[in-house]
């Protein structure tokens, strides 16, 4: 992960971006357990360890949020009152795609790494490292760019909670 | 509901994990997108899934297919099995009136330290949509518990 070749082609602004730590956030609310008896029912998760007090008191020495919610944490509420301009989850993801050029996106890979366990209660800080911007490439979707991001997560101990790598996609579609 | 109790001593290399089938519906796709927090329209909106994506229909967001992975992975393990890494590849996409399939394997097994690495797959039909290898801490024995390890102890 992150020694993909860059493109030789980038903007000055774009490159200035790659390594950076940038958009570092806190999450908007403390963890809490209602997204994780919504999470385990979107997937029909029924491990004790969720649902069972006493098995999640044996085992972790209280609740825990599943590890595959990390990023969960960090998307924006979809209103705000006095927000003019929604705010967007994986805003590297989104400023790529705008400054190349490129309106549509897909994810094609996802590496998650998971450190110490996500308690109710705590607070979360990210922040997202541009790691490599490819040459523009065709593919069934159309023409576009492959980019590597890292998340990193961090909980309000300094703990490492978790790191995400995200392979993205941006591309124009092929006329039909 | 997840009864299992694994621990590494019955696990080996090329063990298969049982598959699990899954009916998609649109609820599927918008109650995983929503338990993510995911509002993108993709994910709900068939109009534009169709007209501005170019899908065929809504589809299931990336982050719901790894609580459904990490639900496949501890429904085999119980409890104790405490997931370190997963990595997936997405190669096409999971609509309404689906059936996906999750298969996998055990591609490794570190015994002295309590490890498993598992290959799976979700398919539909004879499709493989998404490819995932997942790093998996499993108790040595019956007394261990993965969740206690930090430090060098954790090594996913």
């Amino acid at each position: 992960m992150g020694a993909a070749k860059n493109a030789e082609d980038l903007s000055a602004e774009v490159e200035g971006w790659l390594g950076k730590e940038r958009y570092v956030e806190t999450t908007t609310f403390p963890i809490e357990m209602g997204y994780v008896y919504t999470s385990c029912a979107s997937v029909e998760n029924g491990n004790p360890l969720f649902w069972d007090e006493q098995v999640a008191g044996e085992l972790t020495g209280g609740p825990i949020a599943p590890p595959s919610m990390l990023s969960a944490w960090f998307r924006p509420h979809h209103w705000v009152p006095n927000q003019t301009e929604q705010s967007l989850p994986l805003q590297v993801h989104f400023d790529l795609k705008d400054r190349l050029g490129l309106p549509e996106a897909v994810m094609t890979d996802n590496t998650i790494v998971f450190g110490v366990p996500v308690r109710p209660g705590d607070v979360l800080t990210t922040c997202q490292v541009l790691h490599s911007v490819s040459a523009l490439k065709e593919t069934k979707l159309g023409t576009g760019r492959f980019w590597e991001i890292e998340v990193r997560y961090t909980n309000q101990n300094g703990e490492l909670v978790g790191t995400e790598w995200y392979t993205g996609y941006g591309y124009k579609r092929t006329a039909s | 509901m997840s009864e299992a109790n694994l621990t590494i001593q019955d696990v080996k290399e090329g063990d298969a994990l049982p598959e699990l089938s899954v009916d998609v519906t649109a609820t599927t796709i918008v109650l995983g997108a929503l338990a993510t927090r995911d509002w993108r329209p993709m994910h709900h909106d068939y109009d534009f899934a169709v007209n501005r994506n170019g899908t065929r229909n809504i589809f299931l967001n990336t982050p719901n297919q790894a609580a459904w992975f990490e639900r496949y992975v501890t429904d085999w393990t119980g409890p104790k099995g405490r997931l370190g890494r997963i990595k997936f590849r997405m190669k096409d996409s999971v609509f309404p009136d689906d059936t996906m399939v999750f298969h996998g394997s055990v591609a490794g097994v570190d015994a002295e330290a309590g490890w498993v690495d598992l290959e799976m797959e979700l398919t539909v039909g004879d499709k493989v949509v998404t490819g995932c290898t997942a790093r998996m801490a499993l108790p040595k024995d019956g007394d261990d518990n993965p969740w206690s390890r930090t430090g060098n102890d954790w090594k996913p």
